[in-house]
């Protein structure tokens, strides 16, 4: 089949598709003002104002999402915080997808003995406590704003691996691998240049679910004190301490709360809409 | 809706019943004690250990108080009252102490407390092989610190017994705190028999006889110790409560929900986000009092950029605003912190800081003042990392600091915000350290405990601060016998440290405790004990 | 079968070992030692200690006497708990955990499963909408909010159910930890359901029955069920992980004496024998569940019996 037409086909769908583009356009919007927003705010995510300590979200002085315990715009905060959250979300996906594609495509094309030995491994992976793990990592390594991104990673890629797996063993079948095989192409060069394309569907699809996975991983360290450090932040730093606020300021956890929660239902809506889209048979794995 | 589909229903009702059954099952309920009195106390992190020479927490020592007894006790009001010992003689060049037991005092199974009890104590805590962490609050006795450095046999200890209940200890030097040390649990009876019978697992539920005026019944480990009066001590008949629970509360707040709940009477702390609206709705049972501690910023003296340079040292301090710092970013009514010694302590006058008494603009400038003559400016800004634990009351203070310092001085500080016991290690090994959050409070009523922190060598001095003027003067303290020469020598002491800025005193601590009101007998004091004992429940 | 899971028990050993030696270098690497404290302690009462609790001696050597005291199953003394050991620490928390992680798990299996197929059979229906948009709120919202919410409402302010573990002593004090638990899992269980059965009830043999005049809840229990379960029995081992982070959080939240709050405060206070205790005690009992899972899977799902 042209790719051409594949891609103009699955664009097609993508358009019809109402969840994807609902949820795609909510985060391209979120992420948008997450990037711009703090630079239109006359304020700054670490100016304190003891002056100004538990405002409730007003037009007067831009103050729309209100001040925190120590007299910070929230609103800014609130978007320092979904830049962060995202990023730590896309960036410790990514991490997932990269080890987890060569991984699974590797022992998926080469078989045998190999293949079962790595997903023997796998196996054993699997039954690590990882959490527990985690957070032993950032206690060993004083919560490094990178080894947040490689812990999660680190946990999401095992899926990863068998899904890409299975694929790779179904692709190699296909008669294009043969003929690579034939003119004589390295195995290597088979698996990144002809399988791993191919898996693009599965991979997407699967990426965008572990985004909002990474999300609640990101928070869960944050309740724990072990998130990103002060004064930077998170959706789910800001969650936390909004929930030690919510008698006296209620703005301070409903906000980043309800923002937490669209960025999650949005990732798992797209991820739905996507699995539709890339496989019609609507499969649960 | 189609037969099929009512059915299915069905059977889901019928699962969750089901489910719910097991539910019920298998958390049958335990029997519920037996009727009394019983006080809930929230008692903050979980206690280490209930062996009082293996314990050094707070919240140990906490119930500790309530089922042991040292020779020498605490009123409510924080007065030194008689316990075990019913009265005791100070010799006159203050070496020799001679206490006489009350006969009447037992153990929690009925057994006569001795003066040899206290002599294998006293042994026991400063044994090597025992590792207790608070063996030096014994050191001033008399070879207790060759017997915990090893060089000594540990019947070598100055505490002997001349009779059934006279026991007599002698001191290296006069030491006119040391009948507060004695007050510490680590200075505590153990029953020489059971650590006999079971060696270091004597402490726990069970096993554990103790001396005060309740026993332990028994220790959900993460939840609760229960703890039920000792009939048999001497003064059960003035002990109002029967019952009293410690329970573990190391979040302070899900401890206030807890309290708001009616499960608890007494809170072992109030969270700060909490305290105005309790403040409002709760003023009668918000229980505020100074406390013998202090929250400081250390200073690494032995590095750049603070070694060697005083008038940075004194800038940093005198742009800080405590005020603002106590009223706004804290405000549960701690005291701005212009000296080391806190308020309160007996038979002592803190020395305050020259600036404590200027206006914020005029201490500013000086700040300013100062921070150019160190060699900073505008184009050549001081930089600087403050490493404090994670925790939400540092974290504020520490963004207030930094804020302060880039508002008068202009420059920016790197907030690092590290675990505990990483922040301990790298304040002891004093290489990364510039700016380090810490804290210390008293384990006695006296200056002594405070200023004893600065001399060089101590373990706990952080800062690295060393003074040769500094260390003569707390020499010659240690050698007075007359406590107000001795206070001068302290005093004068002070003052060559707050000179030197090796730490930036922030704030003296407050505790705060909810109580409610049925609770009575409650007292404020300056080192925030409660025994039991002393409380009763109003009907 | 037999010889699949023996073969899967044996790989246990090697895993377990991996895990051990992993967790003990990390809890050696972190920085600051068990009894450091703000008080520091002089050095001879240091090295009393240290010298007590054999941290005065090299690391193999200490990795050595570590791993030979877990082969006789003594994982060693406490470093905070100085009166205990850590197998009874783990000992006591283990029935508190497992009761919390096994109720929540039956609660959102069962409601899970039940609110799935009944959205399944009235797709598309407003029933169905309302159910899937919950679902998804309840995946949405992380437990360390739901849970607080909950204290304030029905301990605090309507002061139904008690806020803490031992706020009292009767089975009421688990309900609020168990459904905090138990939500985001009904939430994606019934989410798992809802679209298997959806699959299933399309499938020709559904037809077929149909066809014969079978009724709907026949059909469900003695066809579809078996088959649209298998996705969500996949799920259980994601699950059991999911319970097992998120009872870290209610532990914590609701005072409740388990594994999970040991664990945090044992990280938090270096208790190394502690924490090693308890990531082993949790690898052995994963890899106990996740073989439970393949072999009941293998059971339902003809296929792969023969793998």
């Amino acid at each position: 089949m042209n790719a051409g037409l594949v891609l103009s086909r699955i664009w097609k769908e993508i358009r019809r598709s109402r969840s994807i583009t609902i949820c795609g356009g909510i985060l391209v919007f979120i992420a948008a003002l997450a990037v711009l927003g703090p630079l239109i705010s006359p304020h700054s995510y670490l100016t304190t104002d003891f002056d100004g300590r538990f405002i409730e979200p007003t037009l007067n002085n831009f103050h729309i999402f209100g001040t925190d315990d120590l007299g910070r715009d929230l609103f800014v905060r609130t978007l320092m915080g979904g830049q962060i959250t995202l990023l730590v979300a896309v960036i410790a996906s990514f991490v997932s997808l990269v080890i987890g594609v060569a991984y699974g495509a590797v022992a998926g094309y080469v078989g045998g003995h190999i293949d079962a030995i790595m997903m023997r491994a796998v196996d054993a992976l699997y039954a690590l406590p990882f959490i527990f793990l985690v957070i032993l990592l950032m206690v060993v390594f004083e919560r490094n704003f990178l080894l947040i991104f490689v812990a999660i990673g680190a946990i999401n890629w095992l899926d990863m691996a068998r899904i890409v797996r299975g694929q790779t063993i179904s692709l190699k079948q296909r008669e294009f691998v043969d003929a690579a095989k034939l003119i004589g192409v390295p195995a290597w060069r088979i698996i990144f240049r002809h399988i791993t394309p191919n898996l693009l569907g599965v991979v997407i699809v699967y990426v965008t679910l572990t985004i909002p996975q990474a999300i609640l991983v990101e928070s869960f360290l944050s309740f724990l004190g072990l998130g990103v450090q002060e004064p930077q932040t998170s959706l789910g730093a800001l969650v936390n301490g909004g929930v030690r606020q919510m008698e006296q300021a209620p703005w301070m956890l409903l906000i980043p709360a309800v923002l937490l929660a669209v960025v999650l239902l949005c990732f798992n809506f797209l991820g739905d809409g996507l699995r539709d889209v890339f496989d019609p048979r609507q499969e649960a794995k | 809706m189609s037969a099929g589909q009512r059915r299915t229903i069905r059977v889901a009702i019928i699962l969750l019943a089901c489910a719910f059954a097991a539910f019920i099952y298998l958390s049958a309920t335990e029997p519920q004690g037996a009727a009394g009195t019983v006080l809930h106390r929230g008692n903050g992190p979980e206690p280490e250990s209930l062996d009082p020479h293996k314990s050094r927490s707070i919240q140990a020592a906490d119930v500790l108080r309530d089922i042991g007894e040292g020779l020498i006790g605490y009123s409510p009001d924080g007065e030194l009252i008689a316990a075990a010992a019913e009265k005791w003689e100070i010799s006159e060049d203050g070496r020799q102490y001679d206490f006489w037991l009350r006969p009447a005092a037992r153990w929690s199974n009925g057994d006569t407390v001795l003066a040899e009890h206290f002599v294998f104590s006293f042994r026991r805590l400063v044994n090597p092989e025992t590792a207790a962490f608070y063996a030096q609050a014994l050191a001033d006795i008399e070879n207790a610190a060759e017997i915990i450095a090893g060089n000594k046999a540990i019947d070598g200890l100055a505490v002997e017994a001349p009779e059934k209940f006279h026991l007599r200890i002698r001191l290296r030097n006069a030491t006119p705190y040391f009948l507060g040390l004695l007050t510490h649990p680590s200075a505590f009876p153990v029953h020489p028999a059971s650590v006999g019978q079971y060696g270091d697992a004597f402490a726990k539920a069970g096993k554990l006889i103790s001396n005060g005026a309740y026993k332990l019944d028994s220790w959900e480990l993460g939840s609760v110790i229960h703890l039920s009066r000792n009939v048999y001590y001497w003064n059960n008949a003035g002990t109002a409560i029967d019952k009293v629970n410690h329970y573990v509360t190391p979040e302070p707040q899900v401890e206030l929900n807890r309290y708001r709940a009616g499960e608890l009477d007494i809170t072992a702390t109030v969270p700060p986000e909490a305290f105005a609206a309790l403040r409002q709705g709760r003023p009668e049972e918000l229980r505020v009092a100074a406390y013998l501690g202090v929250y400081y910023y250390g200073l690494n003296v032995t590095r750049a950029p603070f070694k060697d340079n005083p008038a940075l040292r004194q800038a940093l301090s005198m742009a800080i605003d405590r005020e603002v710092l106590t009223e706004k970013i804290i405000g549960r009514g701690e005291q701005p912190a212009y000296s080391w010694v806190p308020p309160g302590v007996i038979n002592y006058q803190a020395i305050r800081l020259p600036y404590a008494d200027m206006t914020p603009a005029e201490r500013h400038a000086g700040a300013r003042r100062l921070y150019k003559e160190s060699g900073y400016g505008e184009n050549n800004p001081l930089e600087v990392e403050i490493r404090y634990n994670t925790s939400d009351t540092h974290q504020r203070i520490a963004l207030a600091i930094q804020s302060m310092w880039r508002e008068t001085l202009g420059f920016e500080t790197t907030l690092i915000n590290e675990e505990f016991q990483v922040l301990l290690a790298n304040m002891r090994n004093r290489e990364i350290t510039q700016v380090f959050r810490s804290s210390w409070t008293g384990d006695y009523n006296d200056a002594h405990t405070f200023l004893q922190v600065l001399q060089g060598g101590n373990p706990s001095n952080m800062s690295g601060y060393v003074s040769e003027e500094y260390d003569s003067l707390m020499r010659r303290a240690a050698e007075q016998t007359d406590l107000s020469r001795r206070r001068l020598y302290l005093e004068e002491a002070e003052r060559v440290l707050l000179a030197d800025h090796p730490v930036i005193p922030i704030y003296f601590y407050v505790s705060k405790h909810l109580v409610k009101p049925r609770v009575r007998g409650w007292g404020d004091n300056v080192l925030d004990y409660h025994y039991s004992q002393h409380l009763s429940i109003a009907e | 079968m037999l010889r699949f899971a023996l073969l899967r028990l044996l790989w246990a050993i090697p895993t377990l070992l991996l895990v051990i030696v992993l967790a003990f270098l990390m809890v050696h690497a972190a920085p600051g030692g068990p009894f450091d404290a703000e008080r520091a302690l002089p050095p001879e009462i240091e090295a009393n200690i240290a010298r007590a609790y054999h941290l005065d001696e090299a690391l193999p050597q200490q990795f050595a006497r570590y791993l030979g005291g877990v082969l006789r199953g003594d994982f060693g003394p406490s470093y905070r708990y100085r009166d205990y050991s850590v197998s009874e620490l783990i000992g006591n928390a283990i029935p508190v955990s497992m009761k919390l992680g096994a109720l929540a798990m039956a609660l959102a299996v069962l409601v899970g499963i039940s609110l799935g197929t009944l959205a399944a059979l009235r797709q598309n229906s407003a029933l169905d909408r309302l159910m899937m948009g919950l679902a998804m709120t309840g995946i949405s919202i992380p437990v360390f909010v739901i849970a607080p919410l909950f204290i304030l409402f029905f301990a605090v302010k309507l002061q139904w159910l008690p806020a803490s573990w031992s706020g009292s002593t009767s089975a009421w004090r688990l309900l609020l930890p168990v459904v905090a638990l138990a939500l985001p899992q009904i939430a994606y269980i019934a989410r798992l359901t809802r679209a298997s059965m959806i699959e299933v009830l399309g499938s020709d043999f559904i037809r077929t029955a149909r066809a014969q005049g079978l009724g709907t809840a026949a059909i469900i229990r003695y066809h579809a069920m078996k088959p649209a379960m298998l996705p969500v029995l996949s799920y259980m081992g994601p699950a059991i992980a999911a319970i097992l982070t998120g009872s870290v959080v209610v532990e914590e939240i609701f005072g409740i004496p388990g594994v999970g709050q040991f664990f945090v405060r044992g990280a938090l206070n270096r208790d190394y024998t502690l924490v090693l205790g308890i990531v082993i005690f949790y690898a052995a009992l994963v890899i106990l569940l996740n073989l439970i899972v393949d072999v009941l899977y293998g059971f339902l799902d003809p296929r792969i019996r023969h793998r």
